[in-house]
């Protein structure tokens, strides 16, 4: 079947905002939605990911699985964690590559224009 | 606004509601005029299969009127024409087979996925 | 300009981080001048009944009044009091279906009875939309 899925330049300007809220201990879907993240920014898309709620726990530094985060931001990914969701969870040490974030950018991240938001 | 429905999530409470609540709620979003489209991935792949039977079910005197039937209601969102797409991988994962299936989606690779999401304005994920 | 973000939720009070998430978005939306559309969608319209009553915590040994338990109508009550201070508009629409199953139409000022169609025509008038689905 074929997958031949065109683009305009509009398509072009979206911006993807990923929120991640699960983590890579307890769901086995983590890593699908990270290879998304992936996938989409190999198109040259413009891609954040918002770590929060449990999806902040493998950026601690020396976490198993932390590494997926630092891989993504030098692939170019926007990697953001939720300031409140790592200080909830004492994390003070994140991996390369993992901002801290508070709740208002992810606000404003949401309201820039032609940002398609999507939850996991 | 050309909107794409990510189901992952499935047999959430529909038993109770006797339907899945997300199709349930993108129906009637189609039936307002919406331009949406159906991906389905993760365990909702599961919703494709043909011979899905929760009939029987009762409570003491209380039996369940009309068992959940997700294919049917994935047909019903085609006849609506609701394009609706299934990853290829997850069918594979759970040993799904393309003679089990409904027919009239559209198979895709997670390759693929990020090329897809392209063709819409809005992306949501349930 | 004030902008719009429209957020539709799913879950239950007191079940999931991602009520307290949602709600700090809201928080965070408004504080900044915005406008916000709620679509609370099944077990999300248990969130603003007002029936709901804080309670005192037997394990810590606490009073009703020094637990000073949250709940979920008076965060969102008081969200409503904070659009108003800000002059900007809370929306909040409570799926009327899932009201009804659930037998949760008593709630605070401030909700009104919805359905999908609300949802989608406050989408397509939002700068911004969020959809932070049920597990």
């Amino acid at each position: 079947m074929t997958q031949d899925f065109s683009l305009t330049q509009e398509d072009l300007m979206a911006k993807y905002l990923f929120i991640e809220s699960r983590d890579p201990y307890d769901s086995a879907d983590s890593p699908n939605l990270l290879e998304l993240v992936k996938g989409v920014r190999e198109r040259n898309q413009d891609v954040m990911l918002f770590l929060i709620q449990n999806g902040v726990l493998a950026t601690r530094d020396g976490a198993r699985h932390s590494e997926r985060y630092r891989d993504l931001a030098r692939a170019g990914v926007s990697v953001l964690a939720d300031s409140f969701s790592l200080r909830e969870r004492a994390i003070d040490r994140v991996v390369d590559g993992v901002k801290p974030a508070e709740i208002e950018r992810l606000v404003g991240l949401l309201l820039e224009p032609g940002t398609k938001a999507i939850w996991h | 606004m050309k909107i794409l429905s990510i189901v992952e999530t499935a047999y959430r409470a529909t038993l109770e509601e006797q339907d899945d609540t997300i199709l349930w709620l993108n129906h009637s979003l189609k039936n307002n005029g919406a331009d949406v489209s159906l991906l389905l991935r993760g365990n909702a792949v599961n919703y494709a299969v043909r011979g899905q039977n929760a009939g029987g079910l009762a409570f003491g005197d209380r039996k369940l009127a009309h068992a959940p039937e997700p294919d049917r209601d994935l047909q019903k969102l085609m006849e609506a024409k609701v394009p609706v797409y299934i990853i290829e991988e997850d069918l594979r994962e759970r040993g799904l087979a393309q003679a089990g299936l409904i027919g009239g989606m559209e198979k895709v690779s997670r390759k693929a996925v990020p090329a897809l999401l392209e063709r819409f304005d809005q992306v949501w994920h349930w | 300009m004030a902008k719009t973000l429209t957020i539709a939720i799913m879950d239950p009070p007191y079940e999931t981080a991602n009520t307290t998430t949602a709600l700090r978005i809201v928080n965070a939306a408004l504080t900044q001048g915005n406008n916000v559309t709620v679509f609370a969608y099944e077990g999300a319209v248990n969130l603003t009944m007002k029936g709901q009553q804080p309670h005192a915590n037997p394990v810590k040994g606490t009073s009703v009044e020094q637990e000073q338990h949250p709940t979920t109508k008076d965060w969102i009550a008081s969200l409503f009091e904070l659009a108003r201070k800000n002059s900007v508009k809370l929306e909040w629409i409570n799926c009327g279906l899932c009201v009804d199953e659930r037998g949760a139409g008593d709630w605070i000022e401030g909700p009104r009875r919805g359905s999908p169609k609300d949802f989608y025509e406050a989408a397509q008038k939002s700068d911004g939309i969020l959809v932070i689905p049920a597990k």
